[in-house]
């Protein structure tokens, strides 16, 4: 058996940084009516001063590269949103998608056009749990950066200041799994392991390279056995499940003050939990078991926050219910089970008896390798739910893994399904994606060809792998 | 009660006790015998007193004594599936150290250690992955606090009182970096470390001078007791198989040279992620292979040159190549894995298996490696009556078996998972909570 507990377990949330207006900051940032304080401050940081809190900082740099307006035609579409064309026309120019429909759409004159026959076409795939360029390959102690554990609470931390952008497994995601946008989380040691990244998934020199612009932050929580028994083998708390919940009260509780107090000096981590309190970072929590789930609910009710997703939600479908009432999405893994106490009661129907709740499934990896294949994941999810007679068609499987993660992620505005003006974030299949025997043949990322399997210069190969064995090869 | 039936034609099936070896026909299969070929179609498959007595193409006209009669209905119909390498029976919760047997931390043995001692039946791994269709499977500890992990045995998953079919069938040592780390921080020493106990091994059956080390030990840490040079005399001897778990090029070449000083070593290769750069050399040894299906990332040093097309291109080289269940999330994604190995064939540049290969590695190449060849993973005439019938194309990673037979007894599909799963199927505790519902 998989006998390796994982420490990395998916936790976090992030919030890319928005635009100027996401993070209005901390509640510091008065209305005005405090002349004084704002002279105060001025003479104060006359000489030196920090970008202020909120404004954009490690800012994304990442641009659409060049791409020609292109048509892939007489594919099956599944539109991310539910939606399936048999014989479909998927036309996107200038990065953007600008039009969706049957055979008989019309085609412009200079164009390039794919013939999909006999292939399918979906919106690019996207992880809500990923922990690459933190914990990268090769996986040594050096390149170890994916959680901050000298502390039960580290909001301060930002996942993107650990991503190592040339870590091959972004290739790998992109090329074998028509990944196209990825959150990354900092690691589950910590009740508060800090905010996430959401990336596109193109290969850069910097992690700013990769930002999904305007894509909000979110925050990495974690409840249950990891935080406790890391803090709790140290001799200090948490080392109960108790434990774990009073420790994120009295930190919540010290936030809010922080939130009414005028006169604060800044605080990178309470920014990050007053940016949760206000909405504006989404909260991505670790949470396996269905008790422990339906207590984080009431205890973001009691603080004024909201959770986006539960992560690893292996009982989710023990509460379907509790989960639609609250709109929280479940972040699962298809199949695992058993390699720890909380994973114990995990059953391959998750999925499906979520579905059949009316709750949002989001199907994610937390692995290097998963990220691979998520399509087969939500197939294997599928397949249990229809032995149970509970028939989930395909275009809402796929909606898993494109939409239902963007919508948890805070960007379904803008990727996540082909409808006209969103990112031209696109996969070509050569065959049925949720048939083991399909792979991705092309990847488009806001319109720019990134992945074709018909011709190797289009793989990307990090700066890691040239000069190695089986660069550039297959893989 | 046997009744006489013609297997041409469709008649009543019988049922019959449980849990006993019973005369099975099943017919109008797509069959596939596990022996690297493609399915048959209209196949049967007749499992006599427990053993396969016929699998293919049905005579017009061919009669036999059956207990039970099935029609496939044209569902696909295959031998079990043989996993290895696993951990299966030594582990309630991995991470729940006091139900998990894999590791032996605090032990001053390794080589000695005998995983046949622990064996769990009843394990839930094992009803979960009975109801994924592994019949029979290696399972093993792992190596802990020296390079050896001790010797796995074989066993079936029926869930009977005996699992063990062959204890002690393999010892398993690591050497690349996992090896030289456990050793003291070097390759080297793992090699240096192996070198004394083998040596230690033929001088106990009269080889190699005078038996003398009582122990090899560094600090608190034991590295070789004088019971695990023991345990290493049938591997040294030649009558115990060596797994050796390798991965980079350099250490397949190093591990394959070990034959030359120690002519009667039978060696397995396990992991071998960068067996590719060297498959010729690895099939002029005849060495078979326990590969990692679809490692492709440089996770370590040793495993720069991983590609998902290595065990196709090891295959193609002429390599005896199973799918390794170790790597997994958990072995009942051995399907799911050989499923991709097809998928590469239809990759411009990537090495794949054809179906029938791909399901011969995890079926009969696996239980041949493991010294059960003809006996297990393959439906022909003698083989252990190890059927499994299936919702639909078995190396679709949403396929699930309906029905397993393992040494002709129909199993229990069952497990903590079902329950759950028929708990949870409706949510309505209007009259009882869930816990009433069971």
């Amino acid at each position: 058996m998989h006998s390796h507990v994982k420490l990395r377990a998916p936790m976090g949330v992030f919030a890319t940084l928005v635009s100027a207006l996401a993070l209005t900051a901390c509640a510091t940032t008065g209305t005005a009516g405090d002349t004084a304080k704002a002279d105060a401050m001025d003479k104060r940081a006359k000489e030196f001063a920090a970008t202020p809190a909120g404004e954009p900082v490690f800012a994304s740099t990442y641009k659409p590269y060049p791409n020609i307006a292109t048509a892939l035609t007489g594919a099956t579409i599944y539109d991310g949103r539910g939606g399936k064309i048999e014989n479909g026309t998927v036309l996107f120019n200038g990065g953007k998608i600008v039009a969706v429909g049957g055979p008989d759409t019309p085609i412009p004159a200079d164009i390039a056009v794919f013939d999909g026959t006999g292939k399918f076409v979906t919106p690019g795939i996207i992880d809500i749990h990923s922990h690459l360029g933190d914990y990268p390959s090769p996986g040594v102690e050096a390149h170890s950066d994916g959680n901050e554990a000298t502390s039960p609470t580290t909001p301060e931390v930002w996942a993107e200041h650990s991503v190592w952008p040339q870590d091959p497994g972004f290739s790998r995601a992109l090329a074998n799994g028509g990944i196209t946008a990825l959150q990354i989380l900092p690691g589950s040691a910590n009740l508060m392991g800090g905010r996430s990244v959401t990336l596109k998934n193109v290969p850069a020199r910097t992690v700013q390279g990769m930002k999904f612009p305007g894509a909000p932050y979110g925050f990495k929580m974690a409840c249950g056995e990891n935080p406790k028994r890391v803090y709790g083998g140290r001799g200090r708390a948490p080392s109960t499940r108790m434990g774990n919940f009073a420790v994120n009260r009295d930190t919540w509780l010290d936030a809010i003050d922080y939130a009414n107090d005028d006169k604060a000096k800044r605080d990178l981590g309470k920014e990050t939990l007053v940016g949760v309190l206000k909405g504006d970072i989404l909260v991505h929590n670790h949470c396996y078991r269905a008790d422990e789930m339906a207590l984080v609910m009431d205890m973001a009710k009691e603080m004024g926050y909201k959770v986006s997703a539960f992560h690893h939600a292996v009982e989710a479908y023990k509460i379907g219910d509790l989960l639609r009432e609250n709109d929280v999405c479940s972040a699962i893994w298809a199949d695992w089970y058993g390699f720890k106490m909380e994973s114990y009661d995990g059953i391959l129907e998750n999925a499906a008896f979520l579905q059949r709740e009316g709750a949002c499934v989001v199907i994610h990896s937390d692995d290097q390798d998963d990220i691979q294949r998520l399509n087969q994941e939500a197939a294997k999810a599928q397949a249990a739910g229809l032995r149970l007679g509970i028939d989930i068609s395909d275009a809402t499987v796929i909606q898993w893994i494109t939409y239902n993660a963007a919508k948890a992620m805070g960007i379904e505005d803008m990727t996540g399904s082909l409808e006209i003006g969103k990112m031209a974030d696109v996969v070509l299949w050569n065959g049925d994606p949720l048939s083991v025997y399909t792979r991705p043949e092309k990847v488009w990322v806001d319109g720019a060809l990134m992945y074709d399997a018909l011709n190797r210069k289009t793989r990307p190969v990090s700066d890691f792998e040239l000069g190695q064995p089986g660069a550039g090869d297959v893989k | 009660m046997k009744r006489l039936l013609s297997i041409a034609v469709s008649a009543l099936a019988l049922s019959a006790a449980p849990a006993m070896a019973q005369d099975v026909v099943i017919t109008n299969a797509r069959l596939v015998l596990g022996d690297g070929g493609a399915p048959i179609e209209g196949g049967t498959v007749i499992v006599d007193d427990g053993k396969v007595v016929f699998a293919g193409r049905a005579t017009p006209g061919q009669t036999f004594e059956t207990d039970v009669l099935i029609d496939a209905g044209g569902a696909w119909v295959t031998p079990g599936l043989f996993a290895t390498v696993t951990s299966l029976g030594l582990a309630d919760v991995s991470a729940v150290d006091e139900s998990n047997d894999i590791t032996a931390r605090g032990s001053p043995f390794s080589a000695a250690l005998d995983a046949s001692t622990a064996i769990n039946p009843v394990s839930e791994h094992i009803k979960v992955h009975r109801a994924a269709g592994i019949t029979r499977a290696a399972t093993t500890t792992l190596p802990t606090g020296s390079i050896f992990a001790g010797q796995g045995a074989i066993i079936d998953l029926d869930g009977d009182a005996n699992a063990v079919m062959q204890a002690r069938a393999f010892q398993m040592i690591n050497l690349g970096e996992g090896g030289g780390d456990r050793a003291g921080g070097s390759r080297v020493a793992a090699y240096a470390l192996l070198s004394a106990a083998l040596r230690e091994a033929q001088a106990l059956v009269g080889k190699a001078g005078v038996p003398e080390t009582t122990e090899i030990g560094k600090g608190d840490r034991v590295l070789l007791t004088r019971f695990d040079a023991e345990a290493l005399v049938p591997v040294v001897t030649g009558r115990q198989k060596l797994y050796v778990g390798v991965d980079r090029a350099a250490d397949i070449r190093a591990v394959l040279g070990l034959k030359t000083q120690y002519p009667k070593l039978d060696l397995v290769l396990v992991g071998v992620t960068e067996g590719w750069l060297v498959a010729d050399a690895i099939a002029a040894a005849g060495v078979p292979v326990i590969a990692n299906g679809l490692t492709d990332l440089p996770e370590t040093f040793e495993q720069l040159g991983a590609t998902q097309s290595n065990a196709g291109r090891m295959a193609q080289a002429g390599v005896k190549v199973a799918i390794n269940a170790a790597t997994m999330q958990n072995p009942r994604r051995l399907q799911q894995v050989a499923g991709n190995l097809v998928a590469l064939t239809r990759m411009p540049g990537a090495s794949g298996m054809d179906w029938g290969k791909a399901f011969a590695a995890i079926s009969s190449v696996p239980a041949d490696i493991s010294g059960m060849g003809g006996k297990a993973g393959v439906l022909k005439p003698g083989a252990l009556g190890d059927v499994v019938l299936w919702d639909g194309d078995p190396l679709e990673a949403g396929s699930v078996p309906t029905r397993v037979f393992i040494g002709g007894v129909e199993q229990n599909l069952e497990s903590h998972q079902t329950g759950l799963r028929d708990r949870y199927r409706v949510l309505d505790e209007s009259v009882r909570p869930e816990a009433y519902d069971w």
